[in-house]
């Protein structure tokens, strides 16, 4: 007897739980492996799982057991030349087998846990908490952008709805309704002239009244209009708000002489995490590269990390270009628009006031966020000062932060798009 | 060949339901003219990632959740993937019906193996061993894990997902010290057992209240508590123990250690039979399948298949090989039932002098008997025959650590089958391979501080990761807890915590 069950198609994660389980216990240590594979991996390929690493140590679960020493006798199969009492040299311990068989079999293998997270796992880590920020903000706020849908018809509406199927299915309805009395008064009389004409003596009198009630009736029938004002259908759209799912993202970099590969290096992990950041939240993103040392030009992503400029650096540049772009190209209404700038603080003298009014006046009330990080290990200048007077009066949406290695830029990302409290 | 006038029941690779349940038929028909009783089976066919899903719970369809599971499931996921190893073909599970896996991606061949394999060979060791008869109870496993599971998830919602995970660890760390190696539990339904766990609940608290209890008593009373020790005999169930006296225990925890207790006794017999099971489910796929190929039933092509796989399944590496890890089961378990059979069959004056009282009987009873009556330790302390050792060239190793050399102790030859027979049974008793640890003492009228005992077994040392299971004991008991390791009477090392 015996029962045969087709169980392919029951579900296949049963384990997911206790895969979650284990996630959420080892937390830490996943947290600390993303971190540092943010830092240190090449950034074409930061959007991909992950390996992680956790040391043996830590994930053991403890039972009692024998350890090594004492006295103890062991079968092995395969004897060749061995004869009862043989002395034999200890094998050295991990060398697979030998006489140490069973403390081998324990004592070794103390190689780490090793196990892959998904690339999804990968970002929900390196994401963890983080939140962008005036998203929720703008949505409870009201959107500004509008999108029609159809919701049948309707008896109002402009020429160019008309639906012509439904209106002349109306004004044929109409015609049906209209002259439904007179056609069977028509009949009625037409039956009746066909059986005064089939007499032998016909009424000369009464055909003659008869042909005039008729003609009258298909005059009159004919007088029915063919499509009236009020036959006509139109097709209906309503307006319906549509959150903005489009994000722009503005990467500015001073290339001027004073920043270094090392330095672009960094700026561009701080850019392509914030780019990551935005795909997790955007159906669509924009990315305009502005690049600046005395004068600002947009250029491709190639352009923008790889090539190098000498010079002095005027910041206020980019900011003019980038006002003029979001003008020309990216509507606030209709964009969600974010900011990213990175440099290393240098700017020319007198530019950075010019910077200040630029951002307060013009930019900063379009923008969602705008983050300015200053790599570097030296004092502040002018532009950090000038920037600090932005954020205090957009605090919300303006953050600044100091990066002085690679190993900051995560950290510094999260305090810049921590979650804050509501 | 003989029987060739029959046509074989396939001749593709490829499986189908129908032919699943042909020569499940056919298998059965065959297991019962080898009188096999088996529990009704219930084959159930499911992909690789079930497969990997089942492996790390162990083999169950339904367990409580923890952690520990989603690591051995990251670890086989890991090592599948990058192609460090295959997962078993099969999953056997000792309930009533008995549920095997059948894996999708095995040809035909494989699927009958399987059958032959689990569902008749395993099944019966499952029905008619006695530890199993003893110690298990196939009816009511599902509805126990059922019960369990819905308990712990229960306790989760109530008390937190960290409190029951705490506690989990815990019980696991003392999983082997769970089992009760000389009663007999008593086979209930979960509707029963939900009723005897609220019960229990309350009994428990009051005895465990009325063991601590601080009022004093009459004088004379107290004084005979006073001198009276506590437990009266060194207990080895340490987490029956901790269920039952454990003062600081919640009822929900006291709930949650008896579940682990019961779960670490449904496969204390599947680790004392190891050997015995393997090697009986490896010699009846071997027997039935042979049987098949003799009735005309199956294609050359099949066997070679099947002969292919289950010689890779008994190899044995030799101790000195880089694949060498210990004794196969399956060899040594297949190895000594086909002898046994021999031995029945074409008895030599060997075996006559060793095994005067089966040689030449009838093998199928014999080895039903064997079967039914024994385990691993004693079924090669009483099967073992000389002919067996020299094929497998066993020998015996001591390893002394006050020698700086191995001694070969004994070799496969007249002066040594008894002491390798003797060795090799002691290596598979649960009793040597585990530390004997008991508790001795509980201070019960001064700081409740509970007293272990490690009893060395020819002075193996306890290893490193003691002090960790002692802090787990230590979250169980609540108070003080303290191990002494000893050899010949004297302690050669203590530890305790906290």
């Amino acid at each position: 007897m015996a029962y045969l069950i087709d169980r392919r198609l029951n579900g296949k994660n049963k384990s997911a739980v206790n895969r979650q389980r284990f996630l959420r216990r080892y937390r830490k240590h996943i947290k600390e492996a993303v971190a540092d594979a943010v830092s240190s991996r090449s950034i074409t390929d930061i959007d991909s799982g992950e390996t992680i690493t956790i040391p043996k140590g830590d994930i053991e679960e403890p039972v009692f057991g024998h350890g090594p020493g004492g006295k103890r006798s062991i079968v092995h199969p395969g004897n060749k030349e061995f004869v009862a009492g043989d002395q034999v040299e200890r094998p050295k311990r991990g060398k697979g087998g030998g006489a140490g068989g069973k403390a081998s079999n324990q004592g070794e293998g103390m190689d780490d846990f090793v196990f892959q997270i998904t690339q999804d796992e990968f970002l929900d880590f390196m994401f963890d908490e983080l939140e962008l920020p005036n998203l929720v903000k703008r949505q409870l706020a009201g959107t500004d952008s509008f999108k029609y849908r159809r919701a049948g018809f309707s008896t109002v509406g402009t020429p160019n709805q008309i639906n012509i199927v439904r209106s002349l299915k109306a004004a044929n309805g109409r015609r049906i309704a209209l002259g439904a009395s007179k056609r069977r008064r028509l009949k009625e009389l037409e039956t009746q002239l066909a059986a005064e004409q089939a007499e032998t003596s016909p009424n000369e009198f009464k055909l003659l009244q008869l042909d005039e009630e008729i003609s009258e009736l298909k005059s009159r029938l004919k007088k029915i209009p063919f499509l009236d004002d009020f036959d006509i259908r139109y097709n209906m759209n309503v307006k319906e708000p549509q959150p903005t799912s489009k994000a722009v993202m503005f990467c500015i970099m001073d290339v001027s002489g004073s920043m270094t590969q090392d330095v672009k290096d960094i700026a561009k992990r701080f850019f392509i995490l914030l780019y990551l950041f935005l795909q997790r939240n955007y159906d669509h993103i924009d990315v305009v590269f502005i690049r600046h040392h005395t004068s600002a030009k947009e250029v491709d992503e190639e352009e923008f990390f790889y090539s190098r400029e000498t010079g002095g650096t005027v910041v206020s540049s980019a900011l003019k270009l980038m006002k003029s772009i979001m003008q020309a190209r990216y509507p606030a209404s209709q964009w969600n628009i974010y900011g990213a700038q990175a440099s290393d603080g240098d700017n020319w003298k007198d530019d950075s006031s010019s910077c200040f009014d630029l951002l307060s006046n013009d930019i900063m009330p379009e923008l969602q966020h705008y983050s300015y990080v200053e790599i570097t290990p030296n004092k502040h200048q002018a532009l950090w000062y000038e920037y600090e007077q932005v954020r205090n009066q957009f605090e919300e949406s303006f953050a600044l932060q100091q990066i002085t290695s690679n190993a900051d830029i995560y950290p510094v990302f999260r305090e810049l798009f921590r979650r804050r409290p509501a | 060949m003989a029987g060739a006038d029959r046509k074989p029941i396939s001749t593709d690779s490829e499986w189908s339901f129908e032919l699943i349940e042909e020569y499940n038929e056919v298998i059965a028909g065959i297991a019962a003219d080898f009188r096999l009783e088996t529990y009704p089976n219930q084959i159930e066919v499911i992909s690789s990632e079930q497969m990997m899903d089942a492996y790390s719970s162990s083999g169950m369809p339904l367990f409580y959740h923890h952690w520990s599971y989603g690591k051995q499931f990251l670890g086989i996921q890991n090592n599948y993937q990058r192609g460090q190893m295959g997962l078993a073909y099969e999953i056997v599970i000792n309930s009533n019906p008995c549920i095997a896996y059948l894996m999708e991606e095995n040809t035909m061949t494989m699927q009958a193996l399987v059958i032959a394999h689990a569902c008749y060979g395993h099944n019966s060791f499952f029905k008619g061993n006695y530890l199993f008869q003893t110690w298990t109870d196939a009816d009511s496993i599902i509805d126990y894990l059922l019960f369990a599971r819905n308990f712990i998830a229960d306790c989760e919602q109530r008390h937190g997902l960290q409190a029951v995970e705490l506690l989990l660890d815990s019980c696991h760390a003392l999983m082997n010290y769970g089992v009760d190696r000389y009663k007999r539990p008593h086979p209930i339904s979960t509707a029963e057992e939900k009723l005897r766990q609220k019960e229990r609940e309350r009994l428990l608290q009051e005895q465990v209240n009325d063991l601590w209890r601080t009022i004093p008593g009459k004088p004379g009373e107290n004084a005979e508590l006073q001198a009276a020790p506590f437990p009266k005999e060194p207990q080895e169930n340490l987490l029956y123990f901790l269920e039952k006296n454990a003062p600081l225990l919640e009822p929900w925890q006291r709930e949650v250690v008896r579940i682990v207790r019961k779960v670490a006794q449904y496969f204390y017999p599947q680790r004392q039979t190891q050997v015995m099971n393997e090697g009986w489910a490896t010699f009846w796929h071997y027997t039935i399948l042979n049987e098949m190929y003799d009735r005309g039933l199956v294609t050359d092509g099949f066997m070679m298949e099947f002969l292919q796989s289950h010689t890779s399944v008994i190899y044995q590496p030799d101790f000195d090989s880089p694949y060498y890890s210990g004794i196969n089961p399956y060899t040594l378990g297949f190895t000594m039932m086909q002898d046994i059979r021999r031995i029945c069959e074409a008895p030599t004056e060997e075996d006559k002098r060793w095994f005067p009282e089966f040689a030449g009987s009838d093998w199928l009873d014999t080895l039903h008997f064997a079967m039914r009556n024994f385990k691993d330790e004693s079924f090669i302390q009483q099967y073992l025959s000389p002919k067996v050792i020299r094929d497998l060239k066993l020998f015996c190793a001591l390893d002394d650590d006050e020698q700086s050399t191995i001694e070969i102790m004994a070799i496969h030859d007249d002066s040594g089958y008894r002491d390798v027979r003797e060795q090799l049974a002691g290596q598979y008793n649960l009793g040597d391979r585990e530390p004997n640890i008991q508790i001795v003492n509980i201070d019960i009228r001064g700081d409740r501080s509970m007293h272990l005992q490690h009893r060395q077994h020819n002075r193996k040392p306890l290893d490193q990761s003691t002090e960790e299971v002692l802090k787990h004991l230590h979250r169980l008991w609540g108070f003080d807890v303290k191990l002494d390791s000893v050899w010949q009477g004297k302690t050669t090392k203590s530890y305790s915590c906290p």
